[in-house]
């Protein structure tokens, strides 16, 4: 089979597996977040926690809840890691202040951008007591917003959202914690590692004797790609072949990084009571992702080098068991998805390749997204959209059958304001610090590729890295730090804000003055909306980078 | 003596084929431009600026701008911040154009707001000669023909006609009396003959005219709830270029390209959404315009606005939906008459009826039955029988011979006969087609029947199918049975009626519709519509309505044609169409500034982005100053379009987003690479460029 067949095969397979498991999953998880009956395990937690798990929250306690409990939740990890000589398997690895601030963060807002290496700098005790369990919890932060957005949709005439604790305990007991076990299993009998030792020692052929760090990696790689987080227990990430051995694991893991957010369109399309709703949605981040990893495929397969060529496309920086078209459909995932695993180096791609894998990111990480984060960031695009659309329909524009007046228009905006501010103002301070020119491993356009590509994946939550910049002094660690908890919980409040005025109005019926939100010209409206809004932030950005160097 | 509002013969024919259906355009003059400059340099100072977040970063870029051509003379920065200040003048002119077209009609009514002298009548019964702005509310005052009415109110005693030309521009007097829904006057107008008492209802400077006055003139023109929505949204985009702007300069100076803060405040102000910014209130102000030129009045743009969300309309059937009377339009013989029989009696019983119904009986005959349309000599001798409530008949007594035409029961009685079973059945089918059957007799002999029937107005059926397909329901208010009801609005096509209509359930059905997240729009002219009115959505007053029903509405129809909402309905759909067009456009015409000024920026540090300047513009100075030149010249371009309204005809939203994006999208996108090209044709001539 040529490799471009191999590709197309693979490709095929991902979207089957998610059309298998579109509507079961999709509707057990409208189930999950609607269900009136509580299960032991988590009666248990609410007795822990003093919830009373049958009172609901405005939104203002909602949005308190979910701010409170990130802020806690940095806090501990950031003692956790602080601390890691008191935990066993700690193998005396240690965090600096700078490095466990910056991981605190990463963890907690779902980006799981990692300026350490985890073999030599986080113990066994902090990766499973800490990272895996934000691995967990931060993805479910994210289902939580989303389904109170949802709720604000669906309700009328109320000002309570849901209970932000049984969002958070459910998405994880019932969503997240089941799939991620049955997952892990699977990756261990695909020869995923899953060891509680610190390494092997290897005698090399030259005698000298090399160590090879081990890890519990099958259970973290699970809740790595399944939430969206995409910290990885070795420095390598999915690159190493113990957390993605083989292609089959490579296609899991792909497929464990969409399927949420993917199915989480059919859960919101039952909620409101009609599934169209959900389906065009999931068009728009078809279309766009479909489109992405086109762009980033054929600029992969069709490097400008002589050596490349050769190789049947840019292979530095990339596994050959992946190849070309597996390791091109995984960065498109994992940039598309709020992931930021890699199983290559995005740094040795193309100029348009690059390009690609940023621009996904700029969208706004809603082709699907991350858990929860993507289906309420292309809700928040889709307000704008409508709100153009409405107008241009001659009504004052309404989504769903609520208004999008002042207060509606105000949250979104500040929801979609929050992410290119961090991102233009962090990247543009970074090239003003003389230091940064040093940090970098390239001069000119890739260098500076290499500081946007950072800010953006912290802006945007997504934790991967560009690499070939050194993010470990002080300016680095606090500002992606400060990038990545702006990019989250700005967001977050204002979508939560937004939940409310959209849940105290009531319902306008459909008329035939409604604009319909199902069909072909909604998704292309939608469509334009995304690429226009980020094209426009980001040309000037793009242009002094990828651009100037695909065009090269 | 008052003046009229006067109107050029074009804009009298305007008015009238707007009548017959259309959202037309407004007037609009290059001329307006020139005799709107100075108004729009007094709106050059800061204070003014700051209320528009758009507009106010352009002035400060074109402040900025002025300083750095003044440290730093040349041909690029001196033509740059020029035209950053074409920019915001010709978004003050937009505006100011807009209030102009306002303020020429307030001064029209001004005219009609002279000193009057008021006779007030003491409690005693005498007059006393007081200065009209004297009076309060409460007072009496006397005016009699050929006087002008001091001040707003309702007439006490007293009939008159008045001639309200001042206010509705319609020359026919009207009457006006106590009691009734007619009894109400407005200051400013003349009443032409008879006396009658007014009650003043409203303080000087309160009164309708100063309300219009201060309309029009837009004085108490506050942002309407979409529009401060839209301007946060604006304000957002602003927000985000300004960031990117900021953020490129250490990104250029990283790439070993620093730029002059000319040329960043030039691609700042060409990237944020000046066109709509700069055309956004012109848009609001014209929209209030385009009802004044229909003569409806609202007292909020917030009223326009909801107009074009409107979802279900309550039309009252008679004078909206049918005209006013009922008509003739069948003769039914019974027994042994024939129906030239049937024609003479009716024809008899009715020469004398003044009523609209007794004359359309004489049409009627007069054209399908051959017989003479004016009475004889002999037959104005007749001794004419009056309809009464309790005789439920008229008709004439002439040589011995009586003929009587009524209600069944009563003519049946009336001859002494016996209900027939075929007239009972004529009678029985015409009230369930939705007509009114009138029996006549002569002497003891039942002649047959007559049909009276509503006359539905031609083009309503097709102006609700329209209405349907915007998505709106109408809703027929009627006081008839039923039966009849349901037949006319079968006729009319309308979605849904309301039979045997109370006033109380006028307001029970609004509030259920609004139950439903529905909105409502209605007219009505009585002061018991007054509750309803105010509860609708969009509430339009006749003017002849009473002065209760005007103060409860939203809007005043000085025409006082009910059905003038269906236009109300589509002003506001334009209204908001032209705004998301406009803006529409504004964004999409950034990608071609992209391409304009970025290879400009930066060709000399990476030469390969040269191959974006797809226009070929002569060189980096004139790819910039073109694209500041097209950014400012498309204000003015669009002017006209902005106080005119796009062109809105009742579709579906589908088609009508589709027709949007094409033409504003799309359009929005091509039109700016074609015009800064051509610019650039013409700026590569000066010389240093």
């Amino acid at each position: 089979m040529s490799p471009t067949w191999a590709g197309l095969a693979q490709v095929g397979l991902l979207l089957l597996a998610l059309a298998v498991v579109y509507k079961p999953l999709g509707d057990y998880m409208a189930r999950v977040f609607t269900s009136a009956r509580h299960l032991r395990l988590e009666k248990a937690v609410y007795r822990v926690g003093r919830v009373d798990p049958d009172s609901e929250q405005h939104w203002k306690t909602y949005a308190a809840s979910v701010l409170a409990f990130s802020f806690v939740s940095v806090v501990l990890l950031y003692l956790i890691q602080r601390l890691q000589h008191l935990l066993p398997f700690d193998f005396g690895r240690t965090a600096s202040p700078g490095v466990a601030f910056n991981t605190a963060i990463s963890f907690v807002t779902n980006t799981n951008w990692q300026s350490y290496v985890p073999e030599t700098t986080m113990g066994h005790a902090v990766q499973m007591l800490g990272l895996t369990v934000q691995n967990f919890v931060s993805a479910a932060v994210g289902l939580a917003v989303a389904m109170a957005l949802v709720r604000g949709f669906v309700r009328a005439k109320t000002d309570r959202l849901g209970n932000f604790w049984v969002d958070l305990t459910r998405g994880t007991v019932r969503v997240l914690l089941p799939l991620a076990f049955v997952f892990a299993i699977v990756l261990i009998a695909l020869g995923v590692v899953q060891s509680l030792k610190s390494g092997v020692d290897v005698t090399n052929p030259d005698g000298s004797v090399s160590r090879i760090a081990l890890a519990p990696a099958a259970s973290q790689e699970a809740i790595k790609e399944l939430g969206t987080n995409g910290g990885g227990i070795f420095n390598a990430n999915s690159a190493h072949p113990f957390e993605n051995p083989s292609s089959w694991t490579n296609l899991i893991e792909i497929f464990l990084l969409t399927v949420i957010p993917v199915c989480l369109t059919r859960t919101f399309g039952v909620l409101v009571g009609n599934k169209r709703q959900g389906t065009v949605l999931l068009t728009v981040m078809g279309v766009l992702w479909g489109g992405m990893l086109t762009v980033i495929w054929w600029a992969e397969s069709h490097p400008n080098g002589p050596l490349a060529l050769l190789a049947g496309g840019a292979m530095e920086g990339k596994e050959v068991r992946f190849g070309i078209a597996g390791s091109a459909l995984f960065a498109n995932a994992t940039t598309s998805t709020s992931t930021g695993a890699v199983n290559s180096m995005h740094d040795s791609f193309s100029g348009l390749g690059g390009g690609g894998t940023l621009l996904n990111m700029m969208f706004g990480e809603l082709s699907p997204g991350g858990v929860g984060s993507g289906l309420y960031s292309m809700l928040v695009v889709a307000i704008i959209a409508m709100f153009l659309a409405g107008l241009m329909v001659g009504r004052t524009p309404e989504y769903l059958g609520k208004k999008l007046g002042k207060r509606e228009v105000t949250c979104a905006a500040v929801a979609i304001l929050a992410m290119p501010t961090v991102l233009l103002l962090g990247t543009g301070a970074a090239l003003l610090m003389p230091d940064t020119a040093g940090a970098l491993n390239n001069p000119g356009a890739h260098g500076f590729s290499e500081v946007l590509y950072a800010y953006t994946s912290a802006s945007n939550n997504n934790g991967s890295a560009f690499a070939g910049i050194t993010v470990t002094n002080d300016w680095f660690q606090s500002t992606l730090g400060l990038c990545m908890a702006f990019g989250r919980f700005v967001p977050i409040t204002a979508v939560l804000c937004l939940a409310g005025s959209l849940a105290v109005q009531r319902k306008v019926p459909e008329t035939a003055g409604t604009l319909p939100t199902t069909g072909p010209l909604f998704a292309t409206m939608l469509v334009g909306t995304v690429v226009l809004v980020a094209a426009l932030t980001f040309i000037p950005a793009l242009a002094l980078g990828p651009i100037a160097e695909a065009l090269a | 003596m008052t003046t009229t509002v006067t109107r050029t013969p074009e804009e009298e024919t305007r008015r009238h084929v707007e009548h017959a259906g259309r959202v037309g355009a407004g007037v609009f003059s290059p001329g307006q431009l020139v005799s709107s400059l100075p108004g729009a340099l007094r709106k050059l100072g800061p204070r003014h600026q700051a209320r528009n977040p758009v507009m106010f970063v352009v002035w400060v870029g074109s402040l900025l701008a002025t300083v750095l051509a003044i440290g730093d003379p040349g041909v690029f920065s001196i033509g740059t911040a020029l035209w950053l200040w074409f920019t915001v003048l010709f978004a003050s002119l937009a505006e100011a154009v807009a209030e102009g077209r306002g303020k020429a009609q307030a001064e029209t009514l001004r005219r009609t707001k002279k000193d009057t002298v008021a006779r007030r009548l003491r409690a005693d019964g005498s007059q006393e000669r007081v200065p009209g702005a004297d009076l309060r509310i409460g007072d009496l005052v006397v005016v009699e023909a050929g006087d002008v009415i001091p001040g707003d109110g309702d007439v006490v005693e007293g009939i008159a006609t008045v001639d309200e030309s001042a206010i509705t521009g319609e020359s026919a007097p009207v009457i006006r009396e106590s009691g009734g829904d007619r009894s109400a006057v407005t200051g400013g107008t003349t009443v032409l003959s008879d006396r009658i008492v007014v009650k003043i209802s409203a303080r000087p400077g309160e009164s309708f005219v100063d309300r219009m006055i201060a309309l029009v003139e837009g004085a108490q023109r506050q942002k309407t709830p979409n529009e401060i929505a839209l301007t946060i949204l604006l304000s957002t985009l602003t927000i985000i270029f300004l960031l990117a702007v900021v953020a490129l300069q250490p990104m250029a100076a990283f790439a070993g390209s620093r730029q002059s803060v000319i040329v960043l405040t030039a691609l700042l102000v060409c990237l944020i959404p000046t066109t709509i910014g700069a055309l956004l209130s012109a848009i609001g102000i014209a929209g209030m315009d385009r009802l004044v030129q229909r003569n409806v009045l609202a007292t909020s743009g917030r009223a326009v606005e909801a107009a074009g969300d409107v979802s279900t309309l309550l039309l009252d059937k008679t004078g909206t939906i049918t005209f006013g009377n009922r008509r003739a339009t069948e003769l039914i013989p019974v027994g042994q008459s024939t129906v030239q029989d049937l024609a003479r009696a009716a024809r008899l019983s009715s020469l004398a009826d003044g009523t609209p119904e007794g004359r359309s009986i004489v049409e009627l005959c007069a054209t399908e039955h051959g017989l003479p349309a004016s009475p004889s000599e002999h037959e104005r001798g007749g001794e004419f029988v009056e309809f009464s409530a309790q005789t439920r008949m008229s008709g004439v007594d002439l040589d011995g011979t009586s003929v009587r035409k009524g209600a069944a029961s009563a003519v049946t009685a009336w001859a002494g006969q016996d209900v027939l079973p075929e007239v009972d059945e004529i009678v029985e089918r015409i009230s369930s087609e939705g007509g009114t059957p009138l029996v006549v007799a002569e002497g003891t002999v039942i002649r047959g029947v007559v049909r009276l029937s509503d006359v539905v107005k031609p083009g309503m059926r097709e102006r609700f199918g329209e209405l349907r397909a915007m998505g709106i329901r109408t809703v027929m208010i009627t006081g008839d049975n039923p039966l009849t009801a349901k037949a006319i609005a079968g006729q009319a096509g309308v979605d849904d009626f309301l039979a045997e209509a109370k006033p109380e359930d006028k307001m029970a059905l609004i509030k259920k519709e609004q139950e439903g997240g529905r909105l409502v729009a209605m007219t009505g002219d009585g002061t018991n519509d007054a509750p309803a009115l105010a509860q609708a959505d969009v509430g339009v007053a006749m003017n002849t309505g009473t002065m209760a029903a005007k103060e409860a509405g939203n809007m005043v129809d000085l025409d006082s044609n009910p059905t003038k909402l269906i236009e109300i309905v589509e002003i506001g759909k334009q209204l908001l169409i032209t705004r998301g067009a406009l803006t529409t456009f504004s964004i999409a015409n950034d990608l071609a500034k992209y391409f304009a000024i970025l290879p400009a920026m930066f060709a000399g540090i990476h030469p390969q982005l040269g191959r974006l300047d797809i226009m070929a513009l002569h060189s980096p100075s004139s790819a910039i100053l073109s694209a500041v030149i097209f950014n400012a010249l498309i204000i003015v371009a669009l002017i006209p379009l902005a106080l005119r309204g796009v062109r809105y005809r009742p579709a579906d939203a589908r088609s009508l987003l589709r027709r949007n994006l094409l033409i504003y999208g799309l359009g929005g996108i091509v039109t700016p690479f074609v015009g800064i090209w051509l610019i650039d044709l013409l700026v590569r001539l000066i010389p240093g460029m």
